[in-house]
């Protein structure tokens, strides 16, 4: 029998309640906003990219679920330091996989919103410019 | 608060009639709380469209044969049953449609944009509309030039009532209002609302998706012109919604559907229509669907809906009283029973309704989570979520005690 605490684990309780990286970023490179219509979660995702194409600085901002907020801020810790084209080419696995709990279907959807808003920020921002 | 030593409804015969209430979800009892989605089937209306389908599956109104006789027979006499159940003067005031949805869009599509609706008429809703009350009224906004006014809500969850009376003018032709709010549980005026809208000559559009199934409704006394509602929710089958309207409103609406059933005469180019309410059910409607309704219908009338209510307030002051007292959990809409159904919105502080419904789901519980389709009242209590259990016939005190109990694993959870 599964407990609540299969998946309000330790971590992921600890990000939620103690966020990190989360605020508004200055000067940011890429930056864009979406919701989950389902819920209404909303994250915003800010990234800023150095002269090597690094991933100098990044921030969300959002409220939501624990599952969305704690992996809107896990992300964060997954991407500063990252090449701009591994950042881009994260899977949903491997956030999933740091979360590191099964999700139903429904769920899935909270836990991947940040991932999402990240990618649109990039694309966004790439259509822009071309 | 002490708990009566039995109420007014025999629950566990009532729960022994619900075959899925007999299973577990993760090894514990299902506590059902989200009536106000989707309600439960009895036996009776699974054995209904059950018996349709093996017994005399056939199409209706044209076959000459025993079985399309039958079938025929059976889909009327829902109908009939029906308008009885709800006070109609006739079955043909009653018309079949798949949901509530279909039945608001086809008095806005119908009446609003094909019919009488001229640019700059009025249609007035109110805040705590669910989606399928604002939107298909967008459609005659945009499609022609309708001007759109909300009467608001109060803060303890019920209209204002003294802005409806200055947002009334002889520029209103449509009055649309909710008779039980899906959010809050507020059972609103509606006999009240649709006398003044008839003073200045507008009709009166009522949704009792969530009233229908839980109070007697008499369409003779409300006195409105238009009332839909859904068999989903009130013990029958999804995919059956109902449209009552009197019969000059009727009259004065035109179909959404061209097609077969619809009509009296089709020529190359050019048809005329069936009578009311035969026009509006154009194609081969939800036989079986209807059927399972009667049943339904049938079922409810058994029980009583003066006792389904009287059932229904016991367990909600329960709620409010159990669940309303827990410190951190804040309940939205009125706390008088004597204006609220059987629906009680509520936020725990510190956890976001969705981890709130996971961790009760871990419990067997189901309650919903979300904007419950109702987005403009969210934001008017700028509440981005919350949780609602819902209660209906075959819900006890103890659910609620389940529910509360789960609510307290949920505080440790977030504490």
């Amino acid at each position: 029998m599964p407990a609540a605490s299969d998946l309000y684990q330790e971590q992921i309780l600890d990000h939620y309640k103690h966020p990190k990286n989360k605020g508004p970023l200055p000067g940011a490179t890429f930056s864009a906003r979406d919701t989950n219509p389902l819920c209404g979660d909303e994250v915003a995702f800010h990234l800023k990219v150095d002269r090597s194409q690094r991933v100098s600085d990044v921030r969300f901002e959002g409220r939501g679920c624990a599952i969305s907020q704690a992996s809107a801020s896990m992300l964060t810790t997954m991407l500063k330091g990252l090449p701009l084209s591994e950042a881009e080419a994260l899977g949903d696995d491997a956030l999933v996989k740091k979360l590191g709990i099964s999700l139903s279907a429904v769920r899935l959807n909270c836990a991947l919103l940040p991932l999402h808003v990240m990618r649109l920020a990039v694309r966004e921002k790439k259509a822009a410019s071309t | 608060m002490a708990k009566p030593a039995k109420m007014l409804l025999n629950v566990p015969a009532i729960k022994a009639d619900f075959p899925i209430l007999q299973r577990k979800v993760r090894d514990r009892r299902l506590v059902y709380l989200d009536s106000a989605a989707t309600s439960q089937k009895p036996k009776q209306v699974i054995d209904a469209t059950t018996d349709f389908y093996s017994r005399y599956n056939a199409n209706v109104h044209r076959a000459i044969y025993e079985l399309g006789e039958e079938a025929t027979r059976e889909y009327e006499g829902a109908r009939e049953k029906v308008a009885a159940f709800i006070g109609a003067k006739s079955p043909n005031e009653i018309v079949f449609t798949k949901s509530t949805t279909e039945s608001l869009n086809l008095v806005a599509y119908g009446y609003g944009l094909k019919g009488k609706l001229q640019k700059g008429d009025e249609i007035l809703g109110t805040v705590m509309e669910h989606h399928s009350n604002h939107v298909p009224w967008h459609f005659v906004k945009d499609h022609k030039g309708a001007v759109l006014k909300y009467v608001d809500v109060s803060d303890d969850g019920t209209l204002k009532m003294e802005q409806y009376d200055e947002l009334l003018t002889k520029r209103t032709k449509i009055v649309t209002v909710a008779l039980c709010s899906n959010v809050l549980g507020t059972i609103n005026p509606v006999k009240e609302i649709a006398k003044r809208a008839h003073e200045v000559g507008a009709v009166c559009v009522v949704d009792a998706a969530q009233a229908a199934p839980h109070m007697p409704i008499d369409v003779q006394d409300l006195d409105a012109d238009f009332l839909a509602f859904s068999g989903h929710k009130m013990l029958g089958p999804t995919g059956i919604g109902i449209l009552h309207g009197k019969p000059e409103a009727l009259e004065a609406t035109e179909p959404l559907l061209g097609g077969g059933e619809m009509i009296r005469e089709v020529h190359l180019g050019r048809a005329s229509w069936n009578d009311v309410p035969y026009r509006f059910e154009g194609g081969t409607p939800n036989i079986a669907g209807a059927i399972g309704l009667g049943a339904a219908v049938d079922y409810l009338t058994n029980l009583g809906m003066e006792s389904v209510r009287a059932h229904e307030m016991e367990i909600t002051q329960y709620a409010l009283d159990k669940i309303g007292r827990i410190n951190g959990v804040t309940t939205y809409g009125p706390k008088d029973v004597k204006k609220k159904a059987g629906v009680l919105a509520f936020t725990i502080d510190n956890a976001h309704p969705h981890d709130v419904a996971s961790i009760l789901d871990v419990e067997g519980i189901c309650i919903r989570s979300g904007h419950h389709c109702a987005q403009p009242l969210m934001e008017r209590y700028d509440l981005p979520a919350t949780a609602r259990a819902s209660f209906y016939v075959y819900n006890d005190l103890e659910d609620v005690d389940v529910l509360a109990a789960g609510i307290k694993k949920v505080q440790e959870v977030f504490a």
